[in-house]
């Protein structure tokens, strides 16, 4: 069975956490990935970095910037993450990449596929890939490499549209929290709570994990009165930015999340 | 064979609308709405009405003698530089404007390059009262001051974009991301026939006037609707396919396109997507893309901030690949040079981007008596900074 799938039978509250690969330098990808995993991540988000972002606020934007600076490249990614599920501490974590079509297009579909296989990759999130053209000439190729396809629900998306994407939707919804990019707004509001509620009234087929400026416990703890889980990215990547420490900072990030949670 | 978009969004295989979830909603609606609404008898005669004594259409096709003699070729010039503001940007900005009204669309957002587009749409939002925020990239608000003061003017707030290479396609970006942020209240006129469906379409519809009143312009003077030759100069494309529109489906009409090629196609600074670029997805759209191997969009470069884009609309991808036109290029210099030629002969300043045009009459090898029409997208106001410091070299 997927990783995915065995993660949401077994667990709630789960913690997914996005990271820009090759940030903050080339060679942090796998130290990164090792740390959130030992530190109790159970899933984890590794951006593949692009030139236009269209969907990222500025931090996730800079990273990727800073990352392509450095040398990160979709086949370098692959090398990189080659014997990852070898990492006693990630053996068990859902893997998934996350980022914009045009490189992957350039690298090939099927070959992206049967990359992602090898290293052992169970899911990805592509989030200008359309759900039709996913569809109508994707799908095949994913599903033969056991990789499943995450697509976003946001505030705007209609209760018809948001049927038809569960309905075709494999691993898990990404529900986007707000109208926005991705970053850190403040505190998630009333609006975004009556909004979380009504999509969890819908009994969808597939979990939910709830994502864009999730930045701490206290929002964390709130997404998941409402879904499976929830996924930090910006606030992380900021994190990561700091550069000195960089073990140390992670489980700093980290360790608070994985407290119990209060009744 | 078509050269339209067709019921899905594509030319051939170029088009589409490759869009994160966010800004689905948006563009459904646009998509659902923009031809029942375009083609409605209100709107044709407020869009009609504004573009005759607003816009001051038709614009001129002027034989243009002395550029004819010098070239020993019949060439009409068509005048779009004499539209209010200055080019053809403003047919496609008043067109989705009243659109932006009938969608029930209170603030406005824009992109811009030379600054044309984002003047056509600051004007268009000052003639209906709406707020009009213009994104540029940072080096194009230096290349480009005039059409900056002229933005800040008539009441539009201009952002600059800070990332990437801090142009065309760097604003368009962070246009995109203000949609994506304010889902509900805004309309984002993009500037030329690029992003995602029905973009495209529509903003070819809006500038296809170009093309019909070529035909009846031309009737009248030479006794034929139609012209041997179409020429244009593409940036995303908008003012080459208003011009080429209506003569698509008569293949007795050439139609050349022309790219910059900056320093020179090879020279590492240059916007030739034809040349440099394969197909790959940038703005929503699948089209032919100036990329790394990695997929990564590479940064252009032209002299003309309006053809400093990396990406083409993907009717001209769907053109390229068919044939149907012919896309060449012209460097800085040829544009300079043809720039100048056009003010001497003709009593003309053209914009940089029309220059490169007009740059190609040059190369062309037409035979005695074939008629061209060139397209003369804008005028050269906003470029006098860069015409006065190159002739000084
Ligand atoms: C005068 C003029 N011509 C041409 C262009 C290029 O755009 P397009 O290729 O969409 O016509 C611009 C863009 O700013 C312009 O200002």
């Amino acid at each position: 069975m997927n990783r995915i799938e065995e993660l949401f039978k077994k667990k709630r509250n789960i913690l997914s956490i996005y990271f820009t690969a090759g940030f903050p330098e080339l060679k942090d990808t796998v130290p990164v990935i090792k740390t959130l995993a030992q530190g109790g991540a159970d899933m984890i988000e590794i951006g593949i970095p692009f030139s236009d972002p269209l969907a990222d606020g500025p931090v996730i934007q800079q990273s990727s910037e800073l990352a392509l600076k450095n040398g990160m490249t979709l086949s370098l990614l692959f090398d990189q993450l080659n014997d990852i599920r070898k990492e006693t501490a990630v053996s068990n974590t859902s893997l998934l990449l996350m980022g914009y079509l045009n490189p992957v297009l350039q690298f090939g579909i099927a070959g992206f596929c049967e990359k992602a296989k090898a290293c052992g990759i169970d899911g990805v999130i592509i989030p200008d890939l359309p759900l039709d053209v996913y569809l109508q000439e994707y799908k095949e190729l994913f599903q033969k490499a056991g990789i499943k396809v995450v697509f976003l629900v946001t505030p705007q998306t209609s209760d018809e549209r948001i049927r038809l994407i569960d309905k075709h939707s494999e691993g898990f919804i990404y529900l986007v929290s707000s109208a926005s990019t991705t970053g850190v707004k403040g505190q998630i509001s009333e609006e975004q709570l009556a909004y979380f509620a009504r999509i969890r009234a819908m009994k969808l087929s597939n979990p939910v994990l709830i994502g864009f400026g999730i930045a701490d416990k206290a929002g964390f703890n709130k997404a998941c009165e409402y879904a499976e889980g929830a996924i930090i990215g910006s606030a992380f990547v900021k994190v990561l930015g700091q550069r000195n420490g960089l073990t140390e900072n992670i489980k700093k990030f980290i360790s608070p999340l994985r407290q119990e949670m209060p009744l | 064979m078509s050269y339209q978009v067709n019921e899905k969004g594509y030319y051939g295989s170029f088009g589409g609308a490759f869009i994160p979830e966010m800004l689905f909603p948006n563009v459904e609606d646009l998509r659902s709405r923009y031809l029942t609404i375009m083609e409605s008898d209100d709107f044709k005669k407020e869009f009609n009405s504004l573009l005759r004594d607003y816009v001051g259409r038709p614009s001129p096709l002027y034989y243009a003698s002395r550029l004819s003699t010098h070239h020993n070729k019949e060439i009409y010039l068509k005048r779009e530089d004499l539209n209010h503001t200055g080019a053809h940007k403003i047919n496609n900005t008043l067109g989705q404007i009243l659109l932006a009204k009938r969608l029930g669309k209170k603030r406005i957002i824009a992109e811009t390059g030379a600054g044309q587009h984002g003047v056509a749409a600051a004007t268009v939002c000052a003639l209906m009262g709406l707020e009009c925020i213009v994104y540029m990239g940072e080096v194009d608000i230096e290349r480009q001051a005039p059409n900056v003061a002229r933005m800040k003017l008539l009441g539009a707030k201009v952002v600059p974009a800070l990332c990437g290479s801090r142009t065309l396609k760097d604003a368009t970006n962070e246009a995109i991301r203000d949609w994506i942020n304010n889902p509900v209240e805004t309309h984002y006129i993009i500037g030329s026939v690029v992003g995602p469906h029905p973009y495209p379409d529509m903003v070819a519809r809006f500038q296809s006037v170009i093309s019909e009143e070529i035909r009846t312009q031309l009737l009248s003077k030479t006794g034929k609707e139609t012209p041997d030759y179409v020429i244009a100069c593409v940036g995303g494309g908008s003012n080459a396919a208003g011009a080429f529109y209506h003569f698509l489906d008569e293949p007795s009409v050439k139609l050349i396109a022309v790219e910059a090629a900056g320093k020179g196609i090879h020279s590492g600074h240059s916007a030739a997507t034809m040349v440099l670029g394969k197909p790959g997805i940038i703005h929503g759209s699948k089209t032919m893309l100036m990329q790394t191997e990695d997929g990564q969009i590479t940064e252009p470069y032209s002299i003309s901030a309006g053809l400093d884009y990396p990406g083409v609309g993907p009717v001209h991808a769907h053109l390229f690949e068919t044939g149907r036109a012919t896309f060449v290029s012209a460097t800085d210099e040829e544009a300079l040079a043809a720039a100048y030629l056009c003010c001497r002969l003709e009593g003309i300043i053209p914009a940089l981007e029309s220059a490169h045009a007009l740059a190609h009459l040059d190369k062309l090898k037409s035979a005695p008596g074939e008629i061209i029409v060139l397209n003369l997208s804008g005028r050269g106001d906003k470029d006098l900074a860069t015409y006065i410091k190159h002739q000084n070299l």
